[in-house]
């Protein structure tokens, strides 16, 4: 029971803090002093208060968007066990839910953008839906991968990476499915090499092309989710590369969230140095994701 | 050990499609550079005495793949001012899927070969032939002279981490005048593309047909 209250808590609560850590990250290596690292919290805050202005032509679809895919992200992360316990929810062949409920979110995001009716909406919506279907196969190959070599279709016992399968020969594959978990969060969560998230030029947007039109508490949950999503799979990323657990649960919780914040200062560093890839090379980049999760299999199943 | 192994060719196979799949020649010769340098732990992981042919040819790939080649071919691209853009024969995207096709062959491949030796288990056997298959495809699809060089120095990577498997037989004199040979080829590559440069104001292979006095 304390486990469930103390998962929720950390789902619910620490997400703003990773885009706090990646901005701050950023604004050192500008050589600024930056954003306090509680800024999204207050973002998210002061949105919640504003009131909200529709437009004309939009339906319940449009208000309905940001409340399903924030609901289908915060149940996706039910399915992933933080620190050394197991997920609150747990059953054989959950990565398919997993992976789904990110598909929902993302069908609903999309269909909020259409609704607007916005040209310019519709353009970053089927560029979401384009580049996701290069994401989606990447993910479901690394979770074979992960599968393969647990034994077991349920999240909770994949994500259980031990140092003991090092032993038995699958160091290889799995840094190559790492690397490629690695291309798909930043794909997913539209960081930079895939997307830049400060960028309002709109030949080159994706995620913030589709949520123009949201203002007030829309686009508080939209950004809350948004975070959500980036703590999910940093989640999953950090059950992968770091193998080794404690045992005991209060270490283990702090270890965690450690996991995730040096993981977001990665990423901070990662869209320091990098710059983002022209529109016409990111199906290459999620292409390559594809090849190292699919030849992970391969090297885990000759 | 043996894992630590695999990992470090798992690593040197994604710095193949890295090298691919990547446009600008500076990052090409990088990822060759780190490449050489990683094959230069393998004879270390490979031996569990330390012994003076293994600490040589260590020392020699580390230094002369890792760290001479590069500098040489860095010099090259800089001194004869050619353009950063790889210019290749197909599309990156189409060598990236090609290398990832040539690596699932070696593994099948390799895995119908019948070696004598105990280490076939491990991934030195296919990583070598997806290797030497990506120096290839790098020769053939690009049209500069550096980046033919550069694909040179990848199919000798491979070439390389399968004489890991004979470090004992083969005599260090060998694997030494191996390396050396390499280190030749480059300069003379690196001095041919001045002159190609300097004669015909690009770096361009296709332009050498039209020969004039």
């Amino acid at each position: 029971m304390t486990d469930t209250i103390i998962h929720v808590a950390l789902l619910l609560l620490l997400p703003p803090l990773l885009l706090g850590v990646i901005n701050k990250t950023k604004a050192r290596f500008a050589g600024r002093v930056g954003a306090p690292l509680l800024q999204a919290y207050f973002d998210i805050a002061k949105l919640a208060r504003k009131g909200r202005v529709l437009s004309g032509t939009t339906t319940w679809v449009f208000r309905a968007g940001p409340a399903v895919s924030f609901s289908a992200v915060a149940a996706a992360g039910l399915l992933i066990p933080f620190g050394s316990l197991g997920a609150p929810i747990s059953f054989a062949g959950d990565l398919i839910l997993f992976a789904y409920l990110f598909g929902l979110a993302r069908f609903f995001t999309t269909t909020a953008a259409l609704d607007t009716g916005s040209a310019f909406e519709g353009m970053g919506a089927s560029r979401e839906v384009a580049f996701s279907c290069l994401s989606e196969p990447a993910l479901f190959f690394a979770f074979l991968v992960l599968a393969k070599l647990s034994g077991s279709l349920s999240l909770v016992e994949m994500l259980r990476v031990s140092p003991d399968w090092f032993a038995s020969g699958a160091a290889a594959p799995l840094i190559l499915v790492s690397l490629g978990l690695f291309v798909i969060l930043l794909a997913e969560t539209c960081r930079i090499p895939v997307d830049d998230p400060n960028t309002h030029l709109e030949l080159t947007m994706i995620h913030e092309a589709m949520v123009l039109d949201h203002g007030g508490p829309l686009l508080g949950t939209v950004l809350y989710a948004s975070s959500l999503k980036l703590f999910v799979l940093v989640a999953v990323l950090a059950k992968v590369i770091v193998p080794f657990r404690t045992g005991r649960a209060w270490l283990d919780w702090p270890i965690f969230v450690g996991e995730t914040l040096a993981l977001a200062a990665v990423i901070g560093v990662l869209e320091s140095v990098m710059a983002r890839l022209k529109m016409r090379r990111v199906p290459y980049l999620l292409v390559s994701a594809i090849l190292f999760c699919g030849s992970g299999l391969i090297l885990l199943v000759r | 050990m043996l894992d630590l192994l695999n990992a470090v060719l798992v690593v040197v196979l994604v710095l193949n499609l890295f090298a691919l799949g990547t446009s600008r020649i500076l990052a090409v010769i990088r990822i060759v550079a780190v490449q050489g340098a990683l094959l230069g732990a393998l004879p270390l992981l490979m031996h569990d005495r330390l012994t003076l042919p293994v600490a040589a040819a260590a020392v020699a790939a580390v230094g002369l793949k890792g760290i001479a080649v590069p500098s040489i071919m860095m010099r090259a691209l800089r001194d004869a001012q050619i353009k950063r853009e790889v210019e290749p024969l197909i599309g990156l995207l189409p060598s990236i899927v090609l290398g990832a096709l040539a690596t699932g062959l070696a593994l099948l491949v390799s895995g119908q070969l019948q070696l004598s030796d105990s280490r076939t288990s491990t991934l030195i056997v296919p990583a070598s032939i997806s290797t030497a298959l990506v120096g290839f495809l790098l020769l053939t699809t690009r049209y500069t002279a550096i980046n033919q060089a550069v694909g040179y120095l990848v199919l000798e990577n491979g070439i390389f981490i399968f004489g890991m498997l004979l470090v004992e037989a083969i005599p260090l004199v060998v694997e030494m005048g191996i390396l050396l040979d390499l280190l030749v080829g480059v300069f003379v590559i690196a001095i041919i593309a001045n002159h190609i440069n300097r004669a015909f104001s690009s770096m361009d292979t296709r332009r050498l047909v039209s020969l004039k006095e």
